[in-house]
């Protein structure tokens, strides 16, 4: 098992759910787990073309995956997935 | 790379203290790390924070304290009465007045010898440039992804570091994003979430501390930069949670492909930020039918059937109900959707009408047949044209 850290931004779509456990060997299955268990997350994660959108950062390790392997990045069993996503808040709009 | 950044000011510029000013820093006089000349380079700075909000409010009223000789302030908003649960340099007589002319009088208030450069207006690509460079470093306390871009785009092309901060509900993130000392906002995020894709934060709500701390963190490393000898967070994403009183760091590097601090940037000019973030666009999905409130009202009292769908969240719905709407929280219309009924009418409600549309394209996508129908400008518009008895929270 793995965790992923879901950001307070993401969480309407993971039942407020903050932290969720999944089966995963690599980062590009711990994302796909995620939307299939979460599906009203998926077009958040995923673009029309099966792209992971650029506005979510994935880091393990304190690393962001972009830097390491990508999606083909290994997770160990018990290692933690961060989701960082861009964000701007304050104004009522 | 080092992460320990000389200071920003030359020592060209700096000038003696007076016995005053000795007096009011002694306790920066008496640190080794600021001493004598680290209070001369904050006297002889000039930090524009941009955006005199829950950010901007903590930012300007610490170095304002702390001896920064000038702060310019840019904003283009009055004070609000919601406003006042964070943004703690206003104060309940300055409603209605210019944000920046009410910070101006809190900061001359609290530190006479210090000179505020006021700019009552948006940052655009044609201002922001000539403004940018008559300062040394740039806080970012805005609230909108177009002058977050902006400012990084111009800081990149300017030399200048940028000091970022964002929040959104219980958490924040802050980072130093200084060329030659890791990345930029662009190289961790090149592009910014669409607005209908975007985590909405004129719904979403926030803790009014939140600010506060963040913008704390950016003024002790605007401080940082000044003095210089100092480890900041160039290079490392500090991420906050203040529910579960979390701090977590990240390491971000700058990317070679990055458009504008890349080897090969292929933005060499300010753009078009409002249209690069998708905001004023004709068109930014397949166009949905819509509702007013009126009209809604109107065929609610006709009698017609129709599926009524609150998507709010709970602690929302709890502000006030909506009369014979079915509870259907955003973040759960893909998984439920076998429980609408294609063959009748859906109004879809939020508070502002920027949620539904988004749920309304969502339901489309995942092949939904039945017709659909947003009600335009949300429950405020209903609050405010059909019931007026009706709280606009
Ligand atoms: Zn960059």
């Amino acid at each position: 098992m793995i965790t992923v850290l879901i950001p307070t931004a993401l969480r309407s779509f993971t039942e407020r759910q903050g932290a969720v456990q999944l089966e995963a060997g690599t980062v590009g299955q711990a994302v796909a787990a995620l939307a299939e268990n979460y599906p009203d997350l998926k077009q958040h994660l995923y673009d029309d073309q099966g792209q992971l959108r650029s506005f979510v950062n994935l880091f393990v390790g304190g690393r962001n995956v972009k830097t390491l392997e990508g999606l083909a990045t290994p997770l160990a069993e018990g290692e933690t997935l961060t989701l960082v996503p861009a964000i701007a808040g304050g104004r009522d709009a | 790379m080092s992460r320990i950044a000389e200071s920003l000011i030359p020592e060209a510029r700096l000038t003696d203290l007076n016995r005053e000013e000795m007096s009011r820093y002694s306790r920066h006089l008496l640190l080794p790390e600021v001493g004598l000349e680290g209070q001369k380079r904050l006297k002889a700075s000039r930090v524009l924070i941009v955006g005199t909000g829950g950010l901007g409010a903590p930012l300007a009223l610490y170095l304002a304290a702390a001896g920064v000789g000038v702060i310019g302030l840019a904003d283009f908003d009055t004070v609000e009465v919601s406003n006042l649960q964070r943004q703690i340099i206003h104060s309940q007589r300055d409603v209605d007045r210019p944000k920046v002319a009410s910070a101006q009088d809190r900061l001359k208030s609290l530190n006479p010898q210090l000179k505020v450069v006021t700019y009552n207006l948006r940052l655009t690509s044609d201002n922001a440039l000539s403004i940018l460079k008559e300062y040394d470093v740039v806080a970012d306390g805005t609230d909108n992804f177009p002058t977050r871009y902006l400012l990084n785009d111009a800081c990149v092309f300017l030399g200048r570091p940028l000091v970022y901060g964002s929040i959104y509900q219980f958490e924040g993130q802050a980072s130093v994003f200084q060329a030659g000392r890791g990345p930029c906002y662009r190289c961790l995020f090149p592009t910014p979430p669409s607005p209908g894709l975007s985590p909405s934060c004129g719904e979403a709500g926030v803790m009014g501390v939140l600010p506060g701390i963040i913008g704390c963190i950016q003024a002790a490393e605007t401080i940082k930069l000044i003095l210089g000898g100092a480890e900041t967070l160039a290079g490392r994403l500090l991420l906050f949670d203040a529910w579960l009183m979390k701090f977590t760091e990240l390491s971000i590097e700058r990317d070679p492909a990055c458009p504008v601090c890349g080897e090969q940037p292929t933005i060499t000019e300010l753009i078009d930020y409002e249209h690069f973030c998708g905001l004023n666009r004709e068109e930014t999905g397949p166009p949905v039918e819509s509702l007013t409130a009126l009209e809604l009202k109107a065929r609610l009292d006709r009698g017609d059937q129709l599926q009524i769908i609150d998507i709010r969240e709970p602690h929302e719905r709890a502000v006030f109900k909506f009369p014979g709407g079915r509870a259907m929280p955003f973040g759960q219309i893909i998984r439920r959707k076998e429980e609408f009924d294609p063959s009748v009418d859906a109004v879809f409600i939020c508070k502002v009408g920027q949620r539904s549309l988004f749920a309304i394209r969502s339901l489309r996508e995942a092949g939904y047949q039945g017709r659909l129908f947003n009600l335009k400008d949300g429950l405020n518009s209903w609050a405010r044209d059909v019931d007026p008895s009706l709280p606009q929270y």
